[in-house]
């Protein structure tokens, strides 16, 4: 695995708090539902670490704690995408009903 | 050798990238769906690219690869029917319950760390440390979103649950955790200060968010998912690998701004809501007294139909009520009748309608209402004076005038204007008070007219009964 240098990650750490903050702080009240449970489907990413540790486990406590790792992860990722869709669906804009309001208005 | 692992980490990079991108197509209804797609697509790339690195780099035992397929296969399986079936109104649960397994997983990943180590003892702070401070968030974060999860669903409390000591017992936990990762940190081999710390954090997440009461969840949901985001992130840090850390900080940063936005928008501090007592829930219809029913002005669906049949604008403002009464669909339908009869309809919704940040929207959402017609309260406040009927459904404290006076509890509060409005119909069981425990001074407002009934059945009423007028 590569060794990334201590300060290198420390970087990332607070680019990537930055960007969070400037990614998320435009997003509208309307989607903040949708927004948190797709932000909770990308911290899934934790199951490539499950991933990783069950790679390295060689005792039956490394792999119970593994598989109970991979269980997590696997229903945050999988779960949370599929739902976030789920919800984003209905904000489909109805082309229809928008038009027919906007001729009324 | 070297090539797949260097190939893997630029896949990693590109994956990073797309999280952002994804979330930054969440900015707008329209393209939000794609950035939710783009972002999937970018983790199974990064988990692809894993199988590749397991296999590549070859230790993985067979055992080991039965646990990882398996794993995978029956977390996906459990994940994919929760999300399936879960109800729109208890979304929260369910990204809650999401939350509380992120923690624990990236909780597992540092005490496998600490515990499969081959020379613990020489593992430097470099490991130990960030180890440390993911059991501590990880834990914190599992019990206490399923806590949080629990009080949604009703299978606890939803009111403050305060016992005898807690608070001390909350000012105890931190500090025996505090003393607990700096003994772990020097000692990364002693499993006492392991397992202590894994009991005194999983115990602590409990002991933090019980006392919390069901109305403050927007605000702990949010702080949880940010907790989660940190707890990944350290476990980036044990791993060695940056697109945990990257993908965790931003759901960190995330989760805390939505956090700050929830608490403002009741004009509470994160700390005054952490440390808890005031929420006291679902407002289970309080049996106050029978003193104030004798100044309102009880109307019936007939006198409420006239009235929005003959409006042309009418505001409705939907609350947790309306949700909890599952009424969403009644409402979508209400509104389509007189937006197709020509009245300018649109709903207000306070930051924190639902119970968690944005959740009416997506109950309105799920009843075909126009994302166009979801008025923020800002844009709507000046807009009330022109409506000549708002129609509050099951909001208490969020339309509450004395919020405007100092000297109360919601003192302060930004609060949709509703009494502006040219007149005020609200639908309500009874006169029970919302979560604040206080009066509201709407009801008592000459204008404004009551009509106590059943969020669901009172709106197919009025359908039926507008219809008569419209139709």
């Amino acid at each position: 695995m590569n060794n990334v240098d201590l300060l290198t990650a420390i970087t990332v750490f607070v680019l990537s708090v930055l960007v969070g903050v400037e990614v998320i702080s435009k997003v509208p009240a309307t989607l903040h539902t949708p927004l948190m449970s797709g932000s909770n489907s990308v911290h899934g990413i934790v199951v490539i670490g499950a991933m990783l540790i069950a790679a390295e486990s060689h005792t039956w406590l490394g792999y119970v704690l593994a598989f109970t790792a991979m269980v997590f992860g696997a229903m945050n990722v999988v779960g949370g995408y599929v739902v976030t869709d789920r919800m984003l669906e209905m904000f489909k804009a109805r082309p229809a009903a928008e038009k027919k309001q906007k001729a009324e208005v | 050798m070297d090539t797949v692992s260097n190939t893997v980490h630029y896949i990693f990079l590109a994956a990073a990238a797309c999280f952002v991108l994804g979330l930054h197509l969440m900015n707008h209804p329209r393209t939000a769906r794609r950035g939710n797609t783009l972002s999937a697509a970018a983790m199974t790339g990064a988990i692809a690219a894993t199988v590749w690195l397991v296999a590549d780099e070859g230790v993985i035992s067979r055992t080991g690869w039965l646990v990882l397929a398996s794993g995978g296969l029956v977390g996906a399986a459990l994940g994919l029917w929760a999300a399936r079936e879960v109800q729109m109104t208890a979304m929260p649960q369910l990204v809650s319950l999401f939350n509380a397994v992120g923690g624990g997983a990236a909780a597992l990943i540092a005490v496998n760390d600490l515990l499969q180590a081959e020379d613990p003892a020489g593992l430097g702070a470099r490991v130990s440390l960030p180890g440390a401070l993911d059991i501590v968030i990880g834990a914190v974060t599992f019990s206490g979103s399923l806590v949080a999860a629990g009080k949604l669903q009703g299978v606890v409390s939803g009111a403050p649950v305060v016992f005898p000591g807690a608070r001390l017992l909350n000012v105890l936990l931190p500090a025996s955790f505090a003393a607990g990762t700096v003994w772990l940190v020097l000692a990364p081999d002693s499993r006492t200060a392991l397992y202590g710390l894994v009991a005194v954090a999983l115990l602590f997440g409990v002991t933090m968010v019980l006392p919390i009461g069901g109305a403050d969840m927007p605000v702990v949901i949010a702080l949880l998912n940010a907790f989660t985001g940190s707890a990944v992130a350290m476990a980036g840090f044990v791993l060695d690998e940056t697109a945990l850390i990257i993908a965790g900080m931003l759901v960190s940063s995330s989760g805390g701004i939505l956090t700050k936005l929830m608490a403002d928008a009741m004009n509470r501090s994160i700390a005054n809501i952490v440390v808890g007592g005031f929420g006291t829930g679902d407002s289970a219809p309080a049996a106050t007294g029978s003193a104030a029913p004798a100044q309102v002005r009880p109307v019936s669906a007939d006198d409420v139909a006239v009235q929005l049949a003959y409006a042309s604008k009418v505001v409705f403002v939907p609350g947790y009520g309306l949700a909890a009464a599952q009424a969403q669909h009644e409402l979508g339908d209400l509104a389509k009748l007189l937006t197709d009869h020509g009245i300018d309809v649109c709903y207000a919704v306070h930051p924190v309608a639902g119970r968690m940040p944005g959740h009416m929207n997506v109950l309105l959402a799920e009843a075909n209402v126009p994302y166009t017609q979801l008025k923020e309260m800002d844009e709507i406040n000046p807009e009330f004076p022109q409506a000549d009927v708002a129609l509050v459904i099951g909001a208490n404290d969020v339309t509450n005038p004395i919020a405007r006076r100092p000297g109360n509890a919601i003192s302060g509060m930004p609060i949709l204007d509703v009494d502006k409005a040219k007149s005020v119909v609200v639908i309500k069981r009874s006169m029970g008070h919302g979560y604040a425990g206080i009066d509201n001074e709407l009801y008592t407002d000459p204008k404004t007219g009551m009509f106590f009934t059943d969020a669901k059945k009172g709106l197919s009423e009025l359908k039926a009964a507008v219809g008569e007028f419209v139709g």
